[in-house]
């Protein structure tokens, strides 16, 4: 019975959406015939309907928060500039291309401008803006902020009983990041590094599901936002890494000496590889999926553009349930991804602050100092 | 019918530049999944032959699943800076 419930469900949202997906396609192609061409672009037919626009739309970074079509949240605008001191107004005073106290917003970026739209100096000022991404961050921040102290709050109130709400909700998940992945890659100095690997789990769980609702914020698909993780991760690894980790990396064992001068240069480049590769793996896998979901989400659009509105009716129940089932597979891999990029991490910290082990040297290694 | 294919490619692209990128993504695509599935089929071999190993398993194939998507999504990340510089 709750599979029948289930398909139902299903279907009643597939045909629900469609139609106000197929009537923003009708408005889109309307607003197209209306708003002016952007100087340096290939000509196009005016009012069709451009993919690669609408998807680099969602995945980039905004100075106003764009929840759906019409409805947007203008963000504040912060510039500094040596000539102008510092500057704050509202996004929406630059929106439409509108030029504001010397500056315009010109495809996302921020330019100065004088009256006539040109860019008069190539004077420096620095953009502090708080951008749909930096808005989007300091919401998960919220989120986490109030929802890690109030567990540790139900854990101190409840000695010795089970715990309740929250807490027991996350539980496992804590345990889990705890036990399989901390204690296992580090050993017994995993309290130290504890916190943190909590931390950057939850922060990039709770990043990857609010970018995955609907007008939600990109923030993981960001390269500066996963740069800045794996930076941090570096630095951990790099200041508690002890003695065996850098004779790991300067002077292998067991290597023979004619093959140090490759072994350490790729050793060295590892050092710096895996952190970017952390980087490079959680911004890929964000906004790939992004850009799946969006691009198939475009078909109906395509479809209105080449068919007409039949055509694009006709498709939409399709299309929904697909991208519907991607959307989900884009939550699994959400989780994924945040447990791997801690994963990682910990196997990092733990190959920093490991112990010398006997199976690090080859048969017959005898020891400096034995005997 | 290869010859065809490219200019095809080409047509629908603009540019050789752009062409190789939609090629390298559609190879690196290929890449992925053929490594992926072999650690899905090692996977399900191995489960087979033990399942109560089944939760061990599973996690060590999600693991290297994520290593070698990472690799594939490196190419994917070239091509779609080629294909949009």
């Amino acid at each position: 019975m709750m599979r029948s419930i289930l398909n139902r469900l299903v279907l009643a949202i597939a045909l629900v959406i469609s139609p106000i997906a197929v009537s923003q396609a009708q408005e889109h192609d309307n607003a197209g015939e209306a708003t002016a061409q952007h100087e340096g672009e290939a000509p196009v037919e005016k009012g069709k309907f451009k993919v690669g626009d609408m998807i680099m739309h969602h995945i980039k970074d905004d100075h106003g928060w764009e929840f759906t079509h019409g409805v947007t949240l203008p963000l504040p605008v912060i510039l500094y500039s040596a000539d102008q001191g510092l500057e704050v107004f509202s996004s929406s005073r630059l929106a439409h291309g509108a030029v504001y106290n010397g500056y315009k917003l010109d495809h996302g970026k921020i330019h100065r401008a004088d009256a006539a739209g040109a860019e008069p100096n190539d004077a420096k000022f620095y953009n502090f803006s708080i951008t749909k991404n930096v808005a989007s961050l300091l919401l998960s921040a919220v989120i986490m902020l109030l929802l890690f102290p109030a567990i540790s709050r139900s854990y101190a109130s409840n000695r010795g009983k089970a715990p309740k709400g929250i807490a027991s909700f996350l539980e496992p998940i804590i345990l889990f990041v705890r036990d399989e992945v901390a204690k296992p890659s580090i050993g017994p100095k995993y309290g130290k590094f504890l916190p943190y690997l909590l931390t950057l789990f939850f922060f990039i769980l709770i990043n990857n599901l609010l970018g995955l609702l609907p007008g939600g914020a990109n923030v993981t698909g960001n390269i500066a936002v996963t740069l800045v993780l794996a930076v941090i991760t570096f630095i951990i690894v790099t200041f508690s890494g002890n003695k065996h980790y850098w004779m790991h990396i300067f002077k292998p064992s067991g290597v023979p000496v004619a093959l140090l001068p490759i072994m350490v240069p790729v050793e060295i480049v590892g050092v710096f590889m895996k952190p970017l590769s952390l980087m490079i793996r959680l911004f890929a896998n964000m906004t790939a999926g992004h850009i799946i979901v969006l691009s198939l989400l475009s078909l109906i659009f395509i479809a209105n553009s080449l068919g007409g509105m039949t055509t694009s009716v006709a498709i939409s129940p399709v299309v929904m349930v697909f991208t519907i089932f991607l959307n989900l597979i884009e939550v699994l891999v959400a989780f994924i991804q945040a447990f791997i990029f801690t994963l990682l991490t910990a196997m990092y910290i733990g190959s920093a602050v490991e112990e010398h082990h006997e199976a690090d040297h080859g048969i017959g290694y005898e020891p400096a100092d034995a005997h | 019918m290869l010859t065809m294919l490219f200019a095809l490619l080409l047509e629908a692209t603009g540019s050789v530049a752009v062409m190789g990128a939609a090629i390298g993504a559609g190879l690196a695509a290929i890449g992925a999944g053929l490594g992926i599935g072999r650690i899905g089929g090692s996977a399900m071999e191995g489960i087979a032959r033990q399942p109560e190993a089944a939760g061990r398993i599973q996690t060590a194939m999600l693991i290297i699943a994520a290593l070698i998507e990472a690799v594939a999504l490196f190419a994917a990340v070239i091509c779609l800076l080629v294909a949009l510089a």
